[in-house]
């Protein structure tokens, strides 16, 4: 009888490093059919070339580096897939590829593969390529404001070019940081009033109900993976269902940009808002897909339930501050980038209190 | 009644339903028992025959060395045939008695004290321990120690079961209630506790109601429903599911909180040891797998071979390429047939090889599931990453010291990491650490 004997414990639960690696994946298949439906097959090709150059660089990287080739875990076919999701439909069939070249390489091999990077390789990218080719990272194909009802009225009113700059940005985000700079404002109409007067409506309208209907649904501009909040909250639902995801990230996450965006979010001070231009500076931009997504990446993410907390609340943060006061329209990618900076010190800083710790003994 | 249970934990798989329908069978005498001297925690006993020697069944072969050890008696009528080192439950190598056993067998006198309840504390508590009586749940704590605890007001009775497989509990309940209730009973008075708790869990319905037939009218003792969840029956775990009451950690005990917690077989060995001066010799344990021809619950003479138990239970039907001695969770994995069974044996378990976890680690991917299910709220993952870097300070910081070694993180561990194994070098590092610092 030849018998094994090995440590306890003798079962182990079904989830393993690649199921969970797949089970993400699934979970990225709504948006990113939705992307498809909507920004037509371009979407489906850039996407195939992030995760393929993804796949193949870190076959090539393992090779070189005389490792295990861990492929077939999936960790590079997400990475890669994300860093599609990450770019706008109109850019080039070589952004995807070297972005996830990038994610790869120095976003997770350089540190020692999985589990050892720092920071979130498909942000990493989009920074990167965020930096060294600007205009094609926000070069949107549709508009949000344009296509609705009114707009075009407005438009017709507003002769000045930079009444036009404004229209055809295609993000409420984009709307919103051109109306916080008052010099700008103050230029859109023949007087300062005037530029107020349509300042004042945008702002009304993008807290429209019709607005937050479009990127709930996703009928706005914006990168491949971010636009449909529906897409992404089935998603996410699949890996909450599936315990991949735990809700302290995501929610605080949320929640925080909220709170952040009802209070400071107007152009006329604090309280300035609606509830529901709250409601849309959370559905627009990337903030649902960091939030599921990005921000829960699990190598990059404190481990402890406190930490969990400060590190969504830290996101939440930093993203409304670059949105509202930074040089950027949205703050996702950086805010989800500075807080993986922080994981480590946010672990040390947030240890549990162990079961039975520091309560007094019974004396009787 | 409401259920109630801890903080996190996981849920394994049961497999309960391979042995517990049937009832515990009293199997043939066996040939041959290998009694070991250390069944318990603390010091082994010490033997007191020598080879050669005839025993009757219930008689003293090695007697208790200090405080914390326990009386062996023999569990056949027989010879002495060999003192010697023998492969025992856990698959080590330790010292045992070896009995040739007749198939006529003859007891030491036994009596039988009606008004046993009547007796003096001290008069109990002696026979507990002359009795030999440990914690049959699997750790062995000599059980007399714990009737000695001071400043109790609460007994809990451990009938979770909580490890998949094992069902000797769960029959022990169903057909021996009252001797439980009667030890319980004996418990609360030699402690002066005032409340007695049986704690079950959700899983086994028929104990449930079994045990509360028996309570029915009486508000000071209760049978507590706890949550399907493991490791409900890990004795922290327990008392805070039934009283909300938190253990220190670092050495903290029960007592420390007004609780003494014993295994629902231990209740039964202490009635017996009182009211019959009965040793414990025998107890229940659960003989399954799903390479096991007939699963079965048996009562088993301690010191019988996992071999002779197989046979008992018809043998396999399928290789098995594990057995496993006492429970998937936290048992031990034994390397033969030949070792035997102590007194905190209560399960052995054949395994097929499909059924078996036999992946390689992988490279940690911090998603933190071993911190969400610890029930110690430790911090496994770094414990175990900082144990492959040496980084001992920074294992003790995330709670290494406090492991209960329930193995709930590595059941989860997507990257089959060895949580419990790091814990273990942690602790042997740090108290050497220790050890060279006095």
């Amino acid at each position: 009888m030849k018998l094994i004997v090995s440590a306890a414990p003798h079962l182990h639960d079904e989830l393993s490093t690649k199921s969970i690696m797949w089970n993400v994946f699934f979970a990225l298949l709504p948006a990113w059919g939705f992307s498809i439906y909507y920004f037509g097959v371009q979407a489906l090709l850039l996407t195939v070339y992030g995760i393929f150059s993804a796949v193949v660089s870190e076959y090539l990287i393992q090779k070189f580096r005389k490792v295990p080739i861990t492929v077939s875990d999936g960790s590079a076919v997400i990475a890669g897939m994300l860093v599609s999701f990450n770019i706008p439909v109109s850019a080039p069939w070589w952004i995807p590829i070297i972005g996830s070249i990038f994610a790869m390489a120095v976003g997770k091999h350089v540190f020692g593969g999985l589990g050892h990077n720092i920071l979130n390789p498909a942000l990493l990218a989009r920074a990167f390529l965020m930096a060294s080719w600007p205009t094609i990272m926000t070069n949107w194909t549709k508009t949000t404001l344009g296509s609705i009802s009114g707009m075009t009225a407005v438009s017709a009113d507003l002769a000045s070019a930079k009444a036009k700059l404004l229209v055809s940005s295609a993000t409420p985000l984009g709307v919103v940081k051109f109306l916080r700079d008052k010099n700008f404002v103050d230029g859109l109409g023949v007087t300062a009033e005037q530029g107020q007067e349509v300042a004042h409506m945008l702002m009304s309208k993008i807290a429209s109900f019709e607005v937050v209907q479009n990127l709930f649904w996703g009928n706005c501009g914006g990168v491949i993976g971010e636009t449909s909040v529906i897409a992404l909250l089935f998603g996410a639902g699949w890996l909450a269902y599936k315990h991949i995801i735990e809700w302290r990230i995501p929610t605080c996450y949320i929640l925080t940009v909220f709170v952040l965006s009802y209070v400071f979010g107007g152009i006329d001070g604090i309280f300035s808002v609606s509830v529901l231009f709250a409601v849309s500076q959370v559905f627009a931009g990337g903030l649902i897909l960091g939030a599921f997504f990005m921000a829960t990446d699990m190598v990059t993410s404190p481990c402890t339930r406190r930490g969990r907390v400060i590190f969504g609340i830290g996101c939440g943060v930093l993203t409304v501050l670059i949105r509202i006061k930074g040089g950027y329209p949205e703050g996702v990618c950086y805010s989800i980038l500075l807080m993986n900076l922080t994981v480590p010190l946010i672990d040390r800083w947030t240890l549990p209190r162990f079961f039975g710790a520091s309560r007094k003994r019974r004396v009787k | 009644m409401q259920k109630k249970t801890f903080k996190y934990g996981v849920h394994p798989p049961d497999f309960k339903s391979l042995s517990g329908g049937f009832a515990i069978e009293t199997p043939s005498m066996p040939a041959v028992v290998t009694i070991f001297l250390n069944q318990h925690i603390g010091k082994p006993a010490i033997p007191v025959v020598a080879v050669g020697d005839m025993v009757k069944t219930g008689q003293l072969i090695a007697k208790q060395d200090g405080f914390i050890s326990a009386n062996i008696h023999s569990s056949v009528t027989g010879k002495v045939e060999e003192i010697g080192n023998f492969l025992d439950s856990t698959g080590n190598l330790s010292k045992a008695i070896r009995i040739r056993a007749e198939q006529e067998e003859e007891w030491v006198e036994l009596v039988d004290d009606e008004h046993y309840l009547q007796f003096a504390n001290q008069e109990i508590i002696k026979r507990v321990q002359d009795a030999g009586v440990v914690g049959m749940g699997g750790a062995g704590f000599p059980c007399y120690v714990k009737m000695m605890s001071k400043n109790i007001d609460t007994v809990i009775l451990n009938g979770v079961e909580c490890e998949p497989f094992i069902t000797s509990d769960y029959r022990l309940m169903l057909e021996k209630g009252e001797q439980i209730v009667a030890g319980l009973r004996l418990f609360m008075k030699v402690l002066g506790a005032k409340k007695g708790i049986i704690g079950i869990e959700e899983n086994k319905p028929k104990a449930i109601k079994a045990l509360h037939s028996l309570l029915v009218g009486l508000d000071d003792v209760y049978v507590q429903p706890l949550e399907l969840k493991y490791p409900q029956g890990a004795e922290k775990q327990l008392i805070m599911a039934c009283l909300h009451r938190e253990v220190p950690n670092q050495g903290g005990l029960p007592a420390d909180v007004g609780v003494v917690v014993q295994n629902v077989a231990t209740a039964v060995a202490a009635y017996q040891a009182v009211r019959y001066r009965r040793p414990l010799i025998d107890r229940v344990i659960t003989v399954t797998g799903s390479a096991v021809r007939n699963p079965k619950n048996f009562y088993a003479r301690i010191g019988v071979s996992f071999d002779y138990l197989l046979e008992e239970a018809k043998g396999l039907i399928a290789p098995v390429a594990k057995i496993i001695s006492g429970g998937p969770m936290m048992g031990f994995a034994v390397s033969s047939t030949e070792a035997s069974i102590s007194k905190t044996s209560s399960a052995i378990v054949f395994l097929r090889e499909s059924e078996i976890s036999s992946e390689k680690e992988s490279n940690c991917i911090n998603c933190a599931r071993c911190v969400d299910v610890c029930p110690l709220y430790l911090l496994p993952g770094r414990i175990a990453g900082a144990a492959k870097h040496s980084q001992w300070d920074k294992a003790k910081e995330s709670g290494a010291l406090d492991c209960l070694r329930c193995g709930s993180c590595a059941y989860v561990c997507p990257a089959h990491i060895k949580m419990v194994q790091w814990i273990d070098l942690v602790k042997a590092k740090l108290s050497e650490m220790s050890k060279e610092g006095e």
